[in-house]
């Protein structure tokens, strides 16, 4: 007890209890993917129990593996599809948003940014309802489907958007630009050659976050979906995930997670090297780490 | 969500020049997210048509017509009424799995912001992995693990606990609650990294110098300065949690499980009584605005303690 009590109170050594309670958390929310992962591999029918290894339920299924059952391949197209107009799209939106109402000064400027930020607490299943009516009953010329879906998408993620690059234009201040107005340029010359240039570590940090959003958006997708050809991933495990027979889902998941990981693990390297070439230092995992925490400030 | 207002740039002549940047992104707002709010209002306050049963809605405030959201209070007033149960139980699924998130996610962000050292680099790549990895796919790891002979059962005889396979998918509580930490607590640990993160060391060692025990420095320093963060990491995931209906759905499509979310699920994509989906989805982001307007209130009290 006294050595417990020891232990405890030296100031100097890593509380043990939390070393443990860390390696703990971090087994706990890792090893349920892996042993997902592990049965898609498997050789058998089970989503259980480990039965050999394969690539059956990937490619060498004739009927029912991800290749060949055009169900699960279309979802796979179709997040990418979402995912890729959501980033063209919203990144752009965003970033304009995001100067515009750091700068902008005056009526309207308020209620805009209270607006903006009144979307990231509204909860998925409230928009995707709000958007689902809008679509059926006034703006019917947008059919439910893909358009509606990557509509959803943006709405959903615009404000994640305005958020970083927002923290980074209050932590450059107005100095660059004032100096580039000095210096003769007019004012869109000095957004475009003195503010886009320091904002692009910014603006491949939310390309990324977007993204990943996008893969991951259940709720709204499955709300303005037309049918099972505009299913997503999320959206095809949740309508099978209790039903499906083969470990053919699970495979499906893991190449989608693979796809993911692959994605913006390449963007994160492009992000840290901009970064770097910006002159920004620190930890670059430590600052992805954070970016979302200052929404909430 | 009050920012430090940084000097203006440029004068009122600018200040066009800047609308015009944030336009495009505020009329979309406008169109796809004010608008649809007045559509939801408009349809929850409309009529039925008496013959498709397709909501009509009635853009004339004047002429509201209340049927759907009287039939949603009574039955969230009347105890014993459906949803007040489920409401109820929504309420308690959400309360106990933030509190567990929390228990959590609070010592592990703590240990990475104080103690992570060189490690850092590694435990960082696993907080942020979650955010990755999609939602449901993390629920279909746990459908897995939960079968009638998966691995969680296999275990839980080997040790002893049990003596036959456990059903966990057929409308426990246990397992939505469980499903509902594991899918939200990586969003609650990020937002306690950064605050914790930022707390300054040499207060830490100041209440050291002072004669505090490491406990005592935890307690009196370290813990009143993370309330602002514990108090927005609570809102981050119970908001969502209050919307959600596909964990109950895949962890146990009982309806003995069901939360607030499936409701509005059933209402609105069931296609029956679409008024009262609507009803229901309006007064569920009204009783979520009194939960910020109360997070507000809260977190400028805790900020005004601390002297801020």
């Amino acid at each position: 007890m006294t050595r417990l009590r020891g232990r405890w109170s030296n100031p100097w050594g890593k509380p043990r209890f939390l070393v443990l309670f860390t390696a703990l958390y971090l087994v706990w929310s890792i090893v349920p993917i892996l042993v997902a992962i592990r049965f898609s591999f498997n050789e058998g029918r089970s989503r259980s129990t480990a039965q050999g290894w394969s690539l059956r339920w990937y490619s060498g299924d004739p009927d029912l593996s991800v290749l060949h059952d055009p169900g699960l391949s279309t979802a796979l197209l179709q997040s990418l599809r979402l995912a890729a107009i959501a980033v063209l799209v919203t990144v752009p939106l965003g970033v304009a948003l995001a100067i515009g109402l750091t700068r902008w000064r005056g009526r309207g400027a308020g209620t805009s940014r209270a607006v903006s930020l009144a979307t990231l607490v509204t909860p998925e299943i409230v928009m995707g309802t709000a958007l689902l009516l809008v679509f059926i009953h006034v703006l019917t010329f947008i059919k439910l489907g893909t358009v509606a879906q990557a509509i959803g998408h943006i709405t959903f993620s615009l404000v994640f958007v305005l958020v970083i690059v927002r923290g980074r234009l209050l932590a450059i201040g107005p100095e660059y630009e004032e100096a580039a107005r000095d210096l003769g340029a007019s004012a869109l010359q000095a957004v475009r050659l003195a503010l886009l240039p320091m904002l692009v570590p910014a603006i491949v940090a939310s390309g990324i976050v977007v993204f990943a959003i996008s893969m991951d958006d259940f709720v709204i997708t499955q709300f303005l979906s037309s049918g099972t050809n505009t299913d997503t991933v999320p959206v095809r495990i949740y309508s099978q995930g209790r039903t499906a027979p083969t470990p053919a889902l699970n495979a499906l998941a893991a190449l989608t997670l693979g796809i993911t990981i692959a994605i913006a693990a390449l963007a994160f390297v492009l992000w840290r090297a901009v970064r770097a070439a910006r002159g920004q230092t620190g930890s670059a995992l430590h600052e992805f780490a954070t970016l979302d925490a200052d929404t909430i400030r | 969500m009050s920012e430090p207002e940084r000097a203006d740039v440029g004068g009122g002549s600018d200040n066009a020049f800047w609308a015009g940047f944030a336009l495009p992104g505020v009329a979309w707002l406008c169109l796809f997210f004010l608008l649809p709010f007045y559509v939801i209002l408009c349809i929850a306050l409309g009529t039925v048509d008496p013959i498709f049963q397709t909501p009509a809605p009635e853009w004339n405030p004047l002429r509201w017509n209340t049927s759907a959201f009287e039939f949603v209070l009574e039955s969230l007033f009347t105890s014993g009424a459906a949803f007040q149960t489920v409401f109820v139980r929504t309420f308690v699924y959400v309360t106990i799995a933030t509190a567990l998130s929390l228990v959590i996610a609070y010592p592990v962000a703590y240990y990475v912001a104080r103690y992570g050292g060189r490690w850092k680099g590694v435990l960082l790549v696993g907080l942020i992995a979650p955010f990755f990895i999609s939602y449901l796919m993390r629920m279909l790891a746990w459908i897995n693990l939960l079968q009638d002979d998966g691995w969680v059962n296999d275990v839980l005889i080997w040790a002893g606990i049990l003596n036959a396979p456990r059903n966990w998918l057929d409308g426990r509580a246990s397992s939505v609650i469980l499903g509902l930490v594991y899918g939200y607590v990586p969003f609650m640990i990020l937002p306690l990294y950064a605050f914790l993160d930022r707390i300054d060391r040499s207060l830490l060692e100041a209440a050291r110098d002072l004669g505090a025990s490491p406990f005592q420095a935890f307690r009196r320093v370290t813990l009143p300065l993370s309330m602002p963060a514990i108090l927005a990491g609570i809102v981050i995931i119970a908001l969502p949690m209050f919307g959600d209906y596909y964990t109950p759905d895949l962890l146990s499509g009982s309806p003995q499980t069901s939360m607030i979310g499936n409701q509005i699920n059933l209402y609105i994509r069931g296609g029956q009584q679409i008024p009262v989906g609507a009803a229901l989805v309006v007064v569920l982001m009204l009783f979520l605005t009194v939960l910020m307007g109360y997070y507000l209130v809260s977190t400028a009290r805790a900020q005004r303690r601390l002297g801020r």
